[in-house]
């Protein structure tokens, strides 16, 4: 399939965007773009699992979190190393996703919520009570990051645009490789996981093994979006694995659509853009949230960019997914 | 023998609040199949009713009469213009428009009342307390322990006797059988839904004397309760009952005993369950 021009346009245009960014944004704004590339690696990693395999998980900053806390723990108490301690982290969510994905994979739709949902609050009272390793509910701070060491360059990360542009290639790494594996066989067999779970046992598909597959995949990259956003914050913190961090990438998705790979990662800009245009007159932000919520889910389920490129799709006049 | 029986009065009390906001929640899960995550939002809705009653009127009976149909009144709205337009839809959808709504609300009571927690007095024929071997006891959280057998006794016979009783377990039952003999659903699934809302918001009101009226009271009761409805198996009467006193208990006994992982016990109850018995305890097996 030749891509059209329009096609290519869509692709490169933000991408232009997010490279040209930091040398005419203000520092502030760099530094919103740095979480809103984070949040939209953590809410990507939420919708393989809800809009591809259609599993709703309210436990994924359980793992989120526990990656944050992985690589601060890797930096006080191991090798002053980024690599390290991103390595610890991949391993260690990775790791963690395949043991509590083993039990959720079982159950479905609500049931795999609430289970996720247990799991996710199981390792937040550990981040919060565990307090001679973790902090408490303090968090774990007071770590120095260490240079960036890529073998032709090495700077400080204490400069809010280096620290940009290691979160853009780490989140563009993590979005290539999603972008890969819902384009791949592998992605065809999660969507029809979530649209007909028992035909595809019956035609011999290990439904669970598929399913445990996107849920560490899924638990990996959120790990590594914890440690982005652990990094970022210099702190892990155990509101960072609360339920309601998971309600966030749910928000995210949500707003930006779940049918479309990158839905989630708009919706996070969505979010946060909105945020701050809201907190500037009111402190009361979730009610606009919810309000918002509850109308795109009764009227555009498909989120704005899923919302956008239907109406596209429609005006070339041929159908999309 | 006194810690023993603090303990077993504090954790009755919680699973009798807990009982009452459960029920609601595992009854509009049975008949309707939503699970709905502003059950805990309306719980606290009416605590601040009954909390702002109080003020007005000054008396707590008031407050625990007027507010919960305020809050029956609210969830009728909700069902007929937010979640009657997802039946039959993914039931993904509904989860997330119900947590819209807990938002909404939750953001919306600190917005009227504020952030900051208030306290209601219990009332004066309640307040004080009795002395129970040689320890005194608040006597608003014993008649909490009274009354919620009471309550499970009153809810067993309306669903054992009465005409609507019959009518929302069969609804539960088989939900496209009880239309095909007459059961007008959409007015059965309004009357549940605010029916649940009622109860959840009874237990509001008489949680304000016994703990502080807080915004983040529904976030809190909302996932125990999930829990409850879960051990005891989803749309269970029974189960409601018995998963909330297992759930109170564990808070309450878990506190004294294991506080360092009693945050974590509910969850890893509820893990348990969910993998061995996966309809709950009282669930009937599919």
């Amino acid at each position: 399939m030749k891509p059209r021009a329009g096609t290519l346009f869509a692709a490169a245009a933000p991408a232009a965007f997010l490279l040209a960014a930091p040398f005419f944004l203000s520092t502030y704004w760099v530094m919103i773009l740095t979480e809103i590339l984070t949040m939209s690696l953590f809410a990507m990693s939420f919708n393989l699992l809800f809009g591809y395999t259609g599993l709703l998980s309210f436990g994924q900053a359980g793992i989120f979190g526990a990656g944050g806390y992985f690589a601060v723990l890797s930096l006080i108490h191991g090798p002053s190393s980024l690599w390290a301690a991103f390595a610890a982290a991949l391993l260690g969510s990775a790791l963690l996703s395949m043991i509590i994905g083993w039990f959720c994979v079982r159950r479905d739709e609500i049931y795999f919520a609430i289970l996720t949902l247990g799991f996710g609050m199981m390792l937040f009272t550990v981040a919060h009570n565990w307090r001679s390793l973790t902090g408490g509910s303090d968090g774990l701070g007071g770590f120095t990051l260490p240079p960036l060491d890529l073998l032709f360059w090495r700077g400080s990360l204490a400069d809010p645009r280096h620290f940009y542009f290691l979160v853009l290639g780490v989140v563009f790494l993590g979005a290539l490789l999603l972008y890969r594996m819902v384009h791949s066989p592998f992605g065809l067999l999660l969507r029809s996981i979530r649209e007909n779970t028992q035909r595809l046992s019956f035609v011999g598909a290990d439904v669970r093994a598929v399913r445990l597959c996107a849920f560490v995949v899924a638990g990996t990259l959120a790990g590594l979006a914890g440690v982005l956003f652990a990094f970022f914050n210099r702190i892990a913190s155990p509101e960072m694995l609360h339920w309601s961090f998971s309600g966030k990438a749910v928000l995210m998705t949500i707003l930006g659509g779940s049918g479309v790979l990158f839905g989630p990662a708009v919706g996070a800009a969505i979010f946060y853009v909105l945020e701050h245009v809201i907190t500037a007159h009111t402190t009361n932000w979730m009610v606009f949230l919810g309000a918002i919520l509850v109308v795109l889910v009764l009227a555009f389920p498909r989120g704005v960019l899923g919302s956008l490129l239907h109406l596209a799709a429609r005006r070339r006049g041929r159908p999309r997914p | 023998m006194d810690a023993f029986l603090a303990n077993l009065f504090n954790g009755l009390s919680w699973g009798m609040l807990l009982f009452l906001i459960s029920i609601g929640l595992t009854i509009i899960f049975g008949v309707m199949g939503v699970l709905n995550f502003a059950h805990g939002s309306l719980f606290m809705l009416g605590a601040y009713l009954c909390m702002q009653f109080v003020r007005w009127t000054g008396s707590f009976w008031t407050g625990l009469l007027l507010g919960p149909p305020l809050v029956a009144a609210v969830a009728v709205a909700i069902e007929r213009f937010f979640l009657r337009p997802l039946y039959g839809r993914d039931v993904s959808l509904q989860l997330l428009l119900t947590f819209g709504l807990m938002l909404f609300l939750d953001d919306g009571v600190r917005l009227i009342w504020g952030a900051a927690y208030h306290v209601v007095q219990p009332p004066d024929a309640l307040s004080g307390s009795v002395a129970i071997f040689s320890q005194s006891y608040p006597l608003y959280r014993l008649f909490l322990v009274v009354l919620g057998p009471l309550v499970g006794l009153a809810l067993w016979a309306f669903f054992s006797f009465t005409l609507w009783g019959k009518l929302l377990r069969a609804a539960a039952m088989d939900r496209q059988m009880a239309e095909i003999v007459g059961v007008r659903v959409p007015v059965l699934f309004t009357a549940v839904f605010a029916f649940g809302a009622w109860l959840a918001a009874v237990g509001g009101a008489l949680a304000a004397p016994h703990q502080s009226v807080g915004p983040a009271m529904g976030e809190r009761i909302i996932i125990e309760s999930f829990i409850v409805v879960v051990i005891g198996g989803m749309g269970s009467f029974p189960g409601a009952f018995v998963g909330a006193l297992i759930l109170g208990l564990l808070n309450s006994f878990g506190t004294t005993f294991f506080p360092q992982v009693q945050m974590a016990l509910p969850y890893i109850l509820l893990a348990a369950i969910l993998l061995t018995r996966p309809r709950g305890l009282f669930g009937a097996e599919s």
